[in-house]
């Protein structure tokens, strides 16, 4: 079965582009064809800095004939109809037609329609030039003559040359014909830019692989980033030295290349009183480089491995030269940002947090420096900080944003900060809250437990979280700018992670959104105790969304937490993820099954009969008509009374397994009253008050979750 | 110590041992591509790229190439001479084509070969960087030119230019030819840089001439420069610029615009008064955009002119 060798060679595609733009090609390419009929064995797409190729494999030569019956109309039929039919079949006349005799409907004619399968070979003519036009590149241009005219083709950078062949093993393939803005499919490519600058003739995927690797191409990025990670690896090795490997940058090293050639360089010891963060950080985006460290430590030793394009023919000397160079002038600057940074302390730098704003509608970061400030100290009793750290550390939490060092690398934010709290010896835990209070930055990040870090970082997000729902920035769809769901998960996380109870209306948003009176209008309508500010509830609504997604991850079901939020003022998430446990654990029993199915049962009932009535059946039952009746029905009715009053206490006391022990009590009881008692009497006065059993059934399980929610 | 005598022998004015070696090299190589040779724009700017022979002849279909030496200021890079490695005034090397030839990047490779970097030696990589003028309304896509991991050149084809399509597109090259000059002198302080390509009593060095106006310059820019003039200034050339631009304004649909390069040149002064303004840290952060996006209507607004000139392409 022939294959489909087909290669784009441009000018340096942007590394971060590379793999992307190869899985589009491959996908265009193999969806248009399947689209056309045309089944393949397997497909697979490369990129380099200079090169996006594809090999297909196993198409066949040519696609599927094709026969196609249309039926027609009646013979006889009107003129327009008959002229209708011949234009839509492609015929010429009738006599192109064939008639048919159906018993029922008479005569009709039907046209016959047979199309050969085309040739594979025209259909890729047909399909690249469309896919390579309409390429979804991130950025693309234009270039060169034709950039005079509209409708230019674009690429990512200059397109140069286009491979296209299509062929079996055995034989010579052809040149898929097509040509685009005045570049021809051919045959020719070439390798390496330096190293093999000659051009170089291609037949099939095969032989194109063997040549560039001759012309100094290695195709696979994998392959190169594996040759890059042994070279850098064993030169380290050779030095009595570790790699600090860096998934990221290898593969950016690995799109910047076509023959990777991997050197060490080296500098001045002295240098590595910088911290190593800062270090690894300027070398790896300025210069893209790997740092090395001392086998099993975490202290960096002064050299580097850098990858280059070339094999040099002084075997790389000039090139770890100028490496160098290079690396020892960004060097100099960190240090010469260190220094400076070392000689103002940190609080020193607050007024010039004054003149940053932070959001226009939430005023400075200075504001809002002081404001996380209050915060941190109200919170932290509730964690267990002593509340002049917590202070602090949040007035010192964002000094560092106006440092040289983190001006030049901003990834460096907090631990700059809290290197400079250390030097200035500030407390442990509030150097440490100082780095710690943007964490967790997302799902997989390290929670804070230091109680001071944890005071500060709450109060960081809640003053984010209800200071951009205050003006009324909050999430939509996809679109998250201020990473406010990220913000919220934090807290999530910070709080069930460290068991802090607190109530988020009243501890965060309330104090928050005392915090944020001057800016916005959070507070536009102060509320009064017994009224529930709409933002506030909104702001609740989205950390419920956010448990749920955090608690689905962690396999709990989101109908559980739904009836727990569905109960009037559930906003401790520790409680409500507690609560939730204990009904997940609780519903897997066969009492809480059976209980579950016999709420279901006395809410239909009710549903049905309340709607029947017209009326709720919200009073209590009577113990004196229910004692005029069954047996079942008087035991219930003591059992809903003990049960309701002890799930009552647990749940005050919140001993939630507690409170689904005093549930499950009402299983034996509820099962033997729907099996032995008829809700709807005849006599009105007792079915009122079985009905008024079932409610108190349905409001007993409400001291817990509710149950309606919950699916099953 | 010999006596002063004239620099007689080419190699001092070779690109490895001088300043101006290296700056005649790239003039003579870039000359035998048909470039016009120009002079520096004789008014402050920011890059190369505000040079009228850039800015407005990017715009419009007529062909052109042309390459320059163009001192840059940039007010806020002064370090009153202290840094190895910055300046507030230094000098750029610009090549402008258009429409870009097919083999521009193999054109530049040449170039770096012509100023004695051996393509053997050196690891020369193009590395994405998407080049953007917010004041211009310019933007294009190219990459930073590293050689063994030093950046030394932009690389960018202009997309866009005052806002509007480039067709055809320009190839731009800009050298920041200090640091190359350090690079192939193989020099760590710019100051150290030889200027002039003499030896002993002879030598000049970068320092002689520059160290006391980066001095004098970071002193003026940080510290003295005057703001209220400046203030005045930016909106005189602002003002001017509309002046300029109403006063040569075509009558009709048929007619050419008369004045697009004086109004340009009040748009290139606004620009820089911006940037010395800036400098003096008296541009908050919410003003700084508006001021950018008042630059950038001044020169939406002179492009708009160029194009109905006859250099823009105008009938």
């Amino acid at each position: 079965m022939p294959d489909l060798l087909l290669e784009l060679r441009s000018e340096e595609i942007p590394a971060r582009m590379q793999r992307r733009a190869a899985d589009d090609l491959r996908k265009l390419v193999t969806d248009a064809l399947v689209e056309r009929g045309f089944l393949y064995e397997g497909a697979k797409a490369f990129a380099t800095p200079r090169r996006l190729a594809l090999h297909v494999a196993g198409l066949p030569p040519r696609g599927q004939d094709v026969r196609e019956e249309r039926k027609g109309p009646r013979v006889g039929a009107p003129e327009g109809a008959v002229q209708g039919f011949l234009k839509s079949a492609g015929l010429a006349s009738l006599d192109q037609a064939t008639i048919v005799t159906d018993p029922k409907k008479g005569e009709f004619y039907v046209a016959v329609i047979e199309r050969p399968g085309r040739e594979t070979l025209d259909v890729l003519a047909e399909i690249l030039p469309q896919i390579i036009r309409a390429f979804p590149w991130p950025k693309s241009m234009r270039w060169g003559k034709a950039s005079a005219q509209p409708g230019a083709l674009r690429w990512v950078r200059p397109l140069q040359s286009i491979v296209a062949t299509f062929g079996p093993e055995t034989e010579t393939p052809d040149v898929v014909p097509f040509e685009i803005d005045g570049i021809v499919a051919g045959t020719t490519t070439y390798g390496h830019r330096f190293l093999a600058p000659e051009a170089i003739e291609v037949r099939r995927f095969d032989d194109y692989v063997q040549a560039l690797e001759r012309a100094k191409v290695v195709l696979d990025v994998e392959r190169r980033k594996d040759i890059i990670l042994h070279d850098a690896r064993d030169l380290a090795f050779a030095r009595g030295l570790e790699l600090v490997e860096d998934e990221g940058l290898l593969e950016e090293v690995a799109g910047l290349v076509e023959w990777p050639v991997v050197l060490l360089g080296s500098f001045d010891a002295a240098f590595l009183d910088i911290p190593a963060e800062a270090i690894r950080a300027t070398i790896r985006a300025n210069q893209k480089c790997f740092v090395l460290r001392a086998p099993g430590t975490d202290t960096l030793a002064p050299a580097f491995i850098l990858t280059s394009n070339l094999v040099a023919s002084d075997g790389g000397l000039a090139i770890t030269a100028g490496n160098e160079r290079v690396v020892r002038a960004r060097l100099s600057d960190a240090k010469f940002f260190w220094e400076t940074d070392k000689a103002i302390r940190l609080e020193d730098r607050l007024p010039k947090l004054d003149a940053i704003v932070f959001h226009e509608k939430l005023g400075t970061q200075g504001a809002r420096v002081e404001r996380i400030a209050a915060l941190a100290r109200e919170l932290a009793p509730l964690v267990g900080a002593d509340p002049d750290l917590a202070e602090r550390a949040a007035t010192l939490a964002k000094a560092d944003l106006v440092t040289e060092m983190v001006g030049e690398f901003p990834e460096l934010q907090g631990l700059m900060g809290r290197k400079y709290a250390a030097l200035q010896r500030e407390p442990d835990s509030v150097a440490a809250a100082v780095e710690d209070h943007y964490k967790p930055v997302g799902p997989s990040d390290r929670v804070p437990t230091d109680p001071v870090a944890v005071a500060v970082a709450l109060a960081d997000k809640f003053d984010t979280l209800v200071g951009f729902w205050s003006i009324d920035e909050k999430p939509t769809g996809s679109k998250d700018p201020y990473a406010l769901r990220r913000a919220a998960l934090g807290v999530i996380r910070l709080l069930i992670e460290n068991t802090v109870k607190m109530s988020l209306l009243r501890d965060g948003y309330q104090a928050a959104a005392d915090g944020l009176r001057n800016y916005g209008d959070a507070t536009k309508n102060d509320t009064s105790a017994n009224e529930v500010d709409p933002e506030a509830s909104s702001l609740l609504a989205f950390f419920a969304d956010r448990l749920k997604v955090y608690l689905r991850d962690k396999g709990a079901r989101h109908d559980l937490i739904d009836a727990v939020f569905a109960l009037p003022g559930q906003d401790d998430l520790l409680m409500v993820v507690r609560r939730v446990e204990a009904l997940g654990r609780f519903l897997e029993t066969d009492d809480g099954k059976n209980l579950l199915a016999g709420y279901k049962r006395a809410a239909n009932i009710l549903r049905i009969e309340e709607k029947k009535d017209g009326r709720v059946y919200e009073a209590a039952p009577d113990a004196a008509l229910a004692a005029r009746g069954e047996p079942e029905e008087r035991a219930l009715a003591e059992a809903l009374e003990a049960a309701r009053d002890k799930a009552s206490a647990a749940v005050a006391a919140e001993d939630f397994a507690g409170a689904m022990q005093a549930l499950s009590t009402l299983r034996a009881p509820v099962d033997a009253f729907f099996e032995r008692v008829t809700v709807n009497a005849d006599e009105p006065a007792l079915r009122t008050n079985r009905l008024a059993l079932l409610n108190a059934l349905r409001a007993a399980t409400r001291e817990v979750a509710d149950f309606s929610r919950i699916e099953g | 110590m010999s006596s002063a005598s004239p620099l007689s022998s080419a190699a001092d004015l070779a690109p490895k041992t001088s300043f101006q070696g290296l700056i005649l090299t790239l003039q003579r190589f870039w000359a035998a591509q048909g470039c016009v040779i120009l002079q520096p724009y004789d008014m402050e700017v920011g890059a190369g790229t505000f040079h009228p022979a850039t800015t407005l002849r990017a715009l419009g279909p007529k062909p052109w190439k042309a390459a320059y030496v163009q001192p840059s200021r940039r007010p806020k890079d002064g370090r009153y001479g202290e840094n190895p490695n910055r300046l507030q005034h230094y000098y750029q090397f610009q090549v402008i084509l258009k429409p870009n030839p097919p083999n521009l990047q193999e054109l530049y490779l040449a170039s770096l070969d012509a100023i004695g970097v051996d393509l053997k030696l050196h690891d020369i990589r193009f590395v994405e960087d998407d080049w953007e003028s917010p004041t211009l309304g310019a933007w294009g896509l190219g990459w930073e030119c590293w050689c063994d991991g030093m950046e030394v050149s932009q690389f960018t084809y202009f997309q866009q230019v005052a806002g509007f399509e480039c067709a055809p597109v320009a190839g731009e090259l800009t050298y920041g030819l200090e640091r190359l000059a350090m690079y192939v002198q193989g020099v760590e302080n710019v100051y150290d840089l030889n200027f002039n390509g003499g030896e002993g009593a002879d030598r000049v060095s970068y320092g002689d001439v520059f160290l006391q106006s980066e001095q004098e310059y970071s002193r003026h820019n940080f510290e003295a420069a005057d703001t209220a003039m400046l203030f005045r200034q930016f909106t005189d050339a602002e003002k001017a610029c509309r002046t300029y631009l109403d006063a040569g304004a075509p009558a009709s649909e048929t007619e050419r615009h008369r004045m697009a390069q004086p109004a340009y040149d009040q748009c290139i002064k606004a620009s820089h008064v911006f940037n010395l303004l800036d400098a003096r840290g008296v541009i908050s952060v919410t003003e700084r955009q508006s001021y950018i996006l008042r630059v950038r209507e001044l020169a939406k607004a002179c492009g708009a002119a160029y194009l109905r000139t006859a250099g823009g392409g105008a009938a």
